[in-house]
């Protein structure tokens, strides 16, 4: 039983904490996320610098051979910065999709521009009334000669107004439900028939609602089978998130500790109070079980199908419900303060609120797991 | 024992039905986003004045309608259910009780009119960055010099003072005295020089409170309520005002209506959300949360019928009126799946957000709504003082 880091995974948390303190301060994400283009281009390149891109991507595709682990390394710190780039629809999902689904010629073309940091790819999947199943589309792919088209109408597409590319489920036989007759695409965001109307998000990334006519696609996978593959790619999108997730609770745990040693009410620090005492062994509980989850759902991505699943969502649910008892206890206990667009608080509050809806919320998850067995 | 209505209180319902049925409509604004300007929170209290129903917990002698607490309630219930504009509290509920008990005739005469008939807006002026829960010990002070205090320090969570024209501020007045004596209750006129206001945005982008500074500010003596160093006495008659109130029930019956709405139009699987059973039961339970609640608003009020005055069991109201609001905004959040995203205050006037209609601007509500359990007297400090005066703890 070992749950410590190799030297490089040591390495490469020193240098993206080294790099985010220097560079990636709470302004600076303030800055980035309200002007245009809403996130730093200049950062996205450094991460590329510095590894970060190519850290889980195998190395006969321009990557350095890590797994997992390493996603999780970056991401907690990532989410203890509030980053903003769009860096897990482009190397955790994007890459997952090609690593796992692709052609060596599609490989070959699209992870070694996604290990250097030269493409960025948005996950166009939700649907309005989609919900948080992936099989409820009605988009819908055509074949067209070597190619497919593809028509339909996709929700928050996460960090698409930067993208290059989008991954686009569609579906290609079947009914609106069916599990068969899902499939994958990617498509070129310059592409004829693709529109887009971007807008910034309440978390502070960016997202566009996408409409696709008629427009050129390329297959990724088997059509009709693709439904295992996105629950393959999005479960590791979720040990991601369920790191980022794991950063932000630790900033916010920090943050109340911090200051319910130095506000004074009463004539005593607010942290001398048991009730405030108990609340924040409760955020410290909370923070610890999120993390301990996210080592099981990282370490299982590549176990069998049942048991990947079921440690996903099992993250996810605990992820949600410990992010939103830290994110409304950490603004509670701050008083006015917490509730302001000036501290950071509430900013990591945000993130966590959203981050318990992508790929689906506690109860949708509490159900995927219970189904499992 | 008896909660039915008389069929003169029925009638009485009507009235108000007919009212808010043809008078709502002349404002065209019902939505949150349409609550930018200072004629948009107006509109409503100005039809209200016409009418003579602004301050219905007035005294009559100064514009009260002089009805009893069932129509009382009766006429809050159907102005939430009709979706009408809460009308802001700090004039015709905090300030304004505070005058016509402890106020001079003069005082009454200026204030009360102006209240009414929204003429003047008034914001309040009670919490200091170092005094939160711990009001009392807030320190901006006011020096005694002839007919003038001179007035220094500052305020913070200032509620929409952007707009005010009075501020009722508690300032020291003795620095010498034990904490709670040496307080004063001033009324300032927002003109004066030396007050300066600056914005504090919340975490949903709105610009809903600000920080308001007191430099060399100069206040007529005879725009303090009451006596000297006995402001704090008026402050809790005020916070307790406040904290009855709070509970809004009607407000929530309403917000639960509109939850259950979204989730029959929100689909899972090509079902309606509310058809399963979990988003079902989480509704339910709110909903018998908010059952027992008005009952304990009911028991309250059939005490202060009988001329008692609320006690410090009416603390529940507020932790649990907010506990519930809270939730439906949380349950909302959930509804709308991914169209929590976008960000509202993004979105131009004569521009839709994407996403359905019902999911615009909730993620933020949501967020902002986090501050029920913070103002008024946080909930710790409610539950605190439950734990002293209730159980003798």
């Amino acid at each position: 039983m070992d749950f410590s880091f190799t030297e490089e995974q040591t390495l490469l948390r020193n240098s993206v904490q080294k790099y985010l303190a220097d560079n990636y301060t709470f302004e600076h994400f303030k800055k980035i996320s309200r002007c245009e283009p809403g996130y730093s281009q200049k950062d996205w390149k450094q991460f590329a610098e510095l590894g970060l891109m190519a850290a889980p991507l195998p190395e006969a595709y321009g990557g350095l051979g890590g797994g997992p682990v390493d996603t999780m390394v970056v991401m907690e710190e990532f989410g203890k910065a509030l980053v903003v780039e769009p860096y897990v629809s482009t190397v955790v999902v994007g890459g997952g999709f090609f690593n796992h689904g692709s052609t060596d010629a599609q490989k070959e073309e699209w992870l070694n521009k996604i290990a250097a940091g030269e493409t960025i790819i948005a996950f166009a999947f939700a649907e309005p009334q989609g919900r948080y199943n992936f099989a409820d589309l009605t988009t819908t792919a055509k074949k067209d000669g070597s190619g497919y088209t593809i028509s339909g109408q996709k929700a928050v597409v996460l960090g698409a107004p930067w993208a290059d590319a989008l991954i686009v489920t569609a579906r290609t036989a079947g009914g609106q439900r069916d599990a068969k007759g899902v499939s994958v695409f990617v498509v070129d965001k310059k592409a004829k028939g693709v529109a887009t109307r971007d807008y910034p998000t309440i978390d502070g990334l960016h997202a566009s609602e996408v409409t696709f006519e008629n427009a050129p696609a390329t297959l990724i996978g088997t059509a009709d089978d693709g439904l295992k593959l996105i629950e393959q790619v999005t479960d590791e999108a979720i040990a991601a998130h369920a790191s980022e997730a794991v950063g932000a609770m630790k900033v916010l745990l920090n943050a109340t500790v911090e200051y319910s040693k130095t506000r004074k009410q009463f004539g005593v620090p607010i942290g001398k109070f048991q009730v405030l005492q108990h609340r924040m062994v409760d955020m410290f509980m909370n923070t610890e079980q999120s993390a301990s989850i996210t080592y099981m759902v990282t370490l299982k991505l590549g176990e069998n199908e049942v048991e990947r699943k079921k440690a996903a969502s099992a993250a996810k649910v605990q992820i949600g419900k410990a992010g939103r008892f830290l994110g409304q206890w950490a603004v509670q206990i701050h008083g006015g303060m917490g509730m302001t667009d000036e501290l950071n608080v509430g900013h990591y509050f945000k993130r966590l609120t959203m981050l318990d809806t992508l790929y689906g919320n506690v109860d949708h998850h509490l159900k995927r797991y219970a189904e499992l067995g | 024992m008896d909660v039915t209505f008389t069929p003169e209180e029925e009638k009485f319902r009507k009235e108000v039905q007919d009212f808010l049925a043809e008078n709502l409509p002349k404002l065209g604004k019902t939505s949150r986003r349409d609550f930018e300007t200072k004629e948009d929170f107006l509109g409503w209290h100005r039809i209200l004045a016409k009418k003579g129903w602004a301050a219905p917990h007035w005294p009559v002698q100064y514009g009260g309608t002089g009805w009893n607490v069932t129509q009382r309630y009766i006429y809050n219930e159907e102005s939430a259910r009709a979706e009408a504009p809460a009308l802001l509290p700090f004039g015709l509920t905090m300030v304004a009780p505070v005058i016509y008990t402890f106020g001079n005739e003069e005082q009454k005469k200026k204030f009360l009119p102006r209240i009414l008939s929204g003429e003047d807006w008034w914001c309040q002026g009670y919490s200091e960055p170092g005094a939160g829960s711990d009001l009392a010990s807030l320190k901006t002070k006011a020096v005694r010099e002839g007919d003038h205090y001179i007035v220094n320090g500052q305020k913070t969570w200032t509620t929409l003072a952007q707009f005010a024209d009075w501020i009722f501020c508690l300032v020291r007045t003795d620095p010498n005295a034990k904490q709670q004596e040496g307080i004063t209750f001033l009324l300032i006129d927002m003109k004066t020089p030396g007050i300066t206001v600056k914005p504090i945005i919340v975490l949903d982008g709105a610009h809903e409170v600000n920080e308001v500074f007191f430099d060399n500010v100069k206040v007529p003596v005879e725009n303090r309520v009451g006596e000297e160093n006995k402001g704090w006495t008026y402050a809790k008659f005020l916070l307790v005002n406040e904290r009855s109130g709070i509970a809004g029930v009607a407000r929530s019956k309403k917000a639960i209506e509109r939850l259950k709405e979204i989730g029959r139009a929100e689909m899972i699987d090509g079902k309606p959300l509310i058809s399963t059973d979990d988003f079902s039961r989480k509704i339910a339970e709110t909903e018998v949360e908010l059952n027992a609640l008005e009952y304990t608003e009911l028991r309250t009020l059939a005490q202060e019928s009988k001329g008692q005055m609320a006690g410090p069991e009416s603390s529940i109201l507020k932790i649990k009126g907010t506990e519930i609001q809270q939730r439906i905004t949380e349950l909302t959040v959930e509804a709308i799946g991914y169209y929590a995203y976008p960000y509202d205050r993004f979105f131009g006037d004569n521009e839709y957000a994407p996403g359905p209609d019902y999911a615009t601007g909730q993620a933020g509500h949501y967020f902002n709504m986090r501050k029920v359990s913070i103002f008024g007297g946080s909930n710790e400090i409610q539950r605190g003082i439950i734990a002293k005066a209730v159980l003798g703890l």
